[in-house]
């Protein structure tokens, strides 16, 4: 017993382990610049307080955050207080080495289908600014690029993600854009995505284990790493290729998972799914205000895997908005 | 805590001084080895699952304790330790501040992670009623929220709360009531102030107060007729929004006072601006609604529009916003009054139009706002939190 817990509770290292997350649940701050508007008047169908909008899945998180699947939404209704507000949106997407490839149909299919109406900023961040596609962008839109390093692995690309997202979000988003969203780039845009996503943080639900429990999800499991989750706890599994809030909520996300990410590589460990295992912990203890449900990332290849479910196209997916690219996974290592 | 080790070392105390020595030796060593060992936690936690029976119970215990987190096959029984005296999410004791009771709250780790059921995302957590507007607020139904969760986030921001209540005439009757009820149920273990606005401040009777919770008494002129008090609650709001309130609380409640809490009203709550579904209009078609459909009035909504009914007896969110609200509908009323209209639910009618304009970011449903005498207790109401007190209007409204 001693011994256990000399080496649990002594040790200044172990202590230091568990500050980065530390413990309870963090309140998330109201998205400041969100007052009620006073909306014009519009004609629609009246809510039904006696009849659910849908009766086969969940669509509110415990502690009140709504999960958007489709019919739970009035999209005029929303379009309407957002455009009120003026609200610009950044898209963040990171082009690195060969994954260039993808940017040019990302870019096409965001301009058909993300936020239209809405001004929006596209921040691409890549290590070959003169590759980055020429485009023509709709009234309101504009494409910014931002040069970065890359690295030699790709686990060490997504990870340094987090740390270039909290510095660019503290020096200069913070002054551009009112909401961020942050995605892989190795996918496209194939049905809506629009402002019900937008809350002060959101994270997405990963295909392939919404329908699991929370002993199975892929968290990391080992206590030595910063994103250690135990098999009692945790809410869902959330995918790391799409998450985002306000500027500052995902300052503070970012900024903590980069720490945390830095904190393992000092002691030698990398969490089995990089970022988003980090993701994943930061969510547990700094509960997202809104949940997009899989509509929102639809990832075909991971369907082979899930038990229990049709592997085609599961009953509760009504849309599949983001669809990740069948790609050759050795394109990481070019 | 003390109960739980004792039940794991399976000792009872004893005189002897090297017993005790050695006790606390053990204790100390338990303590150390509990920090590292999740193992060893994890077998309390795999634990047979308690059966269903005890939750009920515990969930049927007078200081209305907090709802389970889902209903049907998403409910899960919370495994714990076989002992039976702890139990998951008692709600605060009404006179104890939670940072002394923390220990007790849910079921915790040594690291003070709460444990709670896995939501699961293929049950809804109510097949029987909408839980989210369709611009997303959510609708508050028993069975949709954690209150463990909730009042973590809340009690994390040092949350204070301020509720409104108007006793003028003879309605300072209801005082009392409203107050020792609310101190059982209303926001438990936070931070909270009643602001008591009433022409008798003789009259308000002194309750007995739990820790971190205050009466302030404002005296104010009562309105000639019982419209004139309802109404002129708007501008006074709204004065001391700005006199007051924006330095002494986070949220606002505006309630009425011939009311008493008979079930747990929590931070599920709190949130910019919410409003409460009327209990006899939640399941009628828009254009049943008592809405003031004059369009002469500041109040009307013609007969293809509106949300819901609202009831203007329970009405909230944070400062700013319930200034932004009481402010606009005085406004409103006094345009009216000099146009020689009254709308035909007073205030509420100017509520009802305001919370159309501007949607609320939660909307609570009737459980929070019932009258049992009135309307029975239906299937869909799982619980009666907040109800009419009988009264015999013809008496209590003359002066």
């Amino acid at each position: 017993m001693t011994f256990l817990g000399y080496k649990g509770y002594l040790n200044p290292r172990n202590q230091k382990l568990d500050s980065i997350h530390a413990g309870v649940s963090m309140a998330i701050r109201e998205h400041n610049g969100l007052r009620s508007v006073k909306l014009s008047r519009m004609v629609y169908p009246q809510p039904d307080v006696l009849t659910p909008s849908r009766k086969d899945v969940l669509i509110m998180t415990p502690w009140l955050a709504p999960i958007i699947w489709e019919g739970t939404f009035n999209m005029d209704i929303l379009n309407e207080q957002f455009r009120l507000q003026n609200a610009t949106i950044g898209l963040t997407v990171f082009s690195v080495k060969a994954y260039m490839i993808f940017l040019k149909q990302f870019l096409k299919s965001a301009e058909m289908y993300f936020m239209v109406g809405h001004r929006v900023n596209y921040y691409v961040f890549t290590d070959k600014p003169e590759y980055v596609p020429h485009l023509n962008v709709r009234n309101g839109r504009q494409i910014i690029i931002l040069k970065i390093q890359s690295y030699a692995r790709w686990q060490d690309i997504s990870m340094h993600r987090m740390e270039m997202l909290s510095t660019f979000s503290r020096q200069r988003f913070q002054r551009e854009v009112d909401y961020l969203v942050c995605a892989d780039v190795d996918m496209r845009l194939s049905d809506h995505v629009g402002v019900e996503v937008l809350s002060s943080l959101f994270g997405t639900l990963h295909v392939g284990y919404y329908g699991l429990n929370r002993a199975d999800f892929p968290y990391e499991r080992r206590p030595q790493s910063q994103a250690h989750i135990p098999e009692d706890e945790g809410d869902f599994y959330y995918i790391g290729a799409l998450f985002g809030g306000s500027v500052s909520e995902v300052a503070r996300l970012t900024e903590a998972c980069h720490r945390a990410i830095m904190v393992d590589q000092a002691n030698h460990i990398e969490a089995i799914w990089h970022d988003e295992s980090h993701l994943n912990k930061y969510f547990l203890y700094h509960k997202p205000s809104k949940v997009l449900s899989p509509e929102y990332l639809w990832y075909q290849q991971q369907m082979n895997y899930v038990k229990d479910q049709n592997s085609t196209s599961p009953k509760v997916i009504k849309r599949k908005r983001f669809k990740v690219l069948r790609k050759n996974y050795r394109l990481r290592d070019w | 805590m003390a109960r739980l080790l004792r039940t794991q070392t399976g000792k009872t105390k004893c005189c002897s001084l090297h017993t005790v020595a050695f006790l606390l030796i053990i204790l100390v060593l338990v303590l150390f080895g509990w920090n590292v060992s999740p193992v060893l936690w994890g077998q309390w936690l795999r634990a047979p699952p308690k059966p269903l029976q005890l939750r009920q119970g515990a969930l049927a215990s007078p200081s209305g304790s907090p709802s389970p987190a889902f209903h049907g096959d998403g409910w899960r029984a919370l495994p714990g330790p076989p002992s039976s005296t702890v139990t998951f999410s008692t709600s605060f004791p009404s006179t104890g501040f939670p940072s002394l009771r923390s220990v007790m709250q849910g079921i915790r780790k040594a690291g003070a992670e709460l444990l709670y059921p896995q939501p699961k995302v293929l049950t809804p957590s109510r097949n029987d009623v909408l839980v989210l507007t369709p611009w997303l607020a959510p609708i508050v139904w028993e069975g949709t929220f954690n209150t463990d969760i909730l009042n973590e986030q809340f009690r994390l921001r040092n949350t204070t709360i301020g509720l409104t209540v108007f006793a003028i005439r003879k309605y300072v009757v209801f005082l009392e009531l409203f107050l020792q009820t609310a101190e059982k149920h209303f926001m438990v273990g936070h931070r909270v102030t009643y602001y008591v606005f009433t022409d008798r401040p003789a009259a308000v009777p002194r309750v007995p107060l739990g820790e971190g919770r205050r009466v302030v008494v404002l005296e104010v002129l009562g309105g000639p007729r019982w419209q004139d008090v309802s109404m002129q609650r708007m501008v006074v709001i709204s004065r001391f929004c700005k006199q007051r309130f924006l330095r002494e609380v986070d949220y606002l409640v505006c309630a009425d006072v011939d009311m008493k809490f008979r079930d747990h009203v929590g931070v599920e709550i709190l949130s910019p601006l919410f409003g409460t579904l009327h209990p006899s209009f939640y399941g009628a078609a828009r254009k049943d609604f008592t809405y003031e459909r004059r369009p002469r009035s500041q109040a009307h909504i013609p007969r293809d529009q509106g949300d819901f009914y609202y009831m203007g007896a329970l009405f909230g969110g944070s400062v700013a916003e319930v200034h932004r609200l009481t402010s606009a509908c005085h406004q409103a009323m006094a345009i009216d009054q000099a146009n020689g209209i009254e709308a035909v639910w007073h205030d509420e009618s100017h509520l009802n139009r305001y919370l159309l304009d501007h949607k609320p970011t939660k909307v609570l449903s009737p459980e929070y706002l019932w009258d049992q005498q009135l309307l029975g207790w239906p299937r869909v109401m799982k619980k009666l939190r907040f109800v009419a007190v009988p009264k015999n209007h013809q008496d209590i409204r003359a002066t």
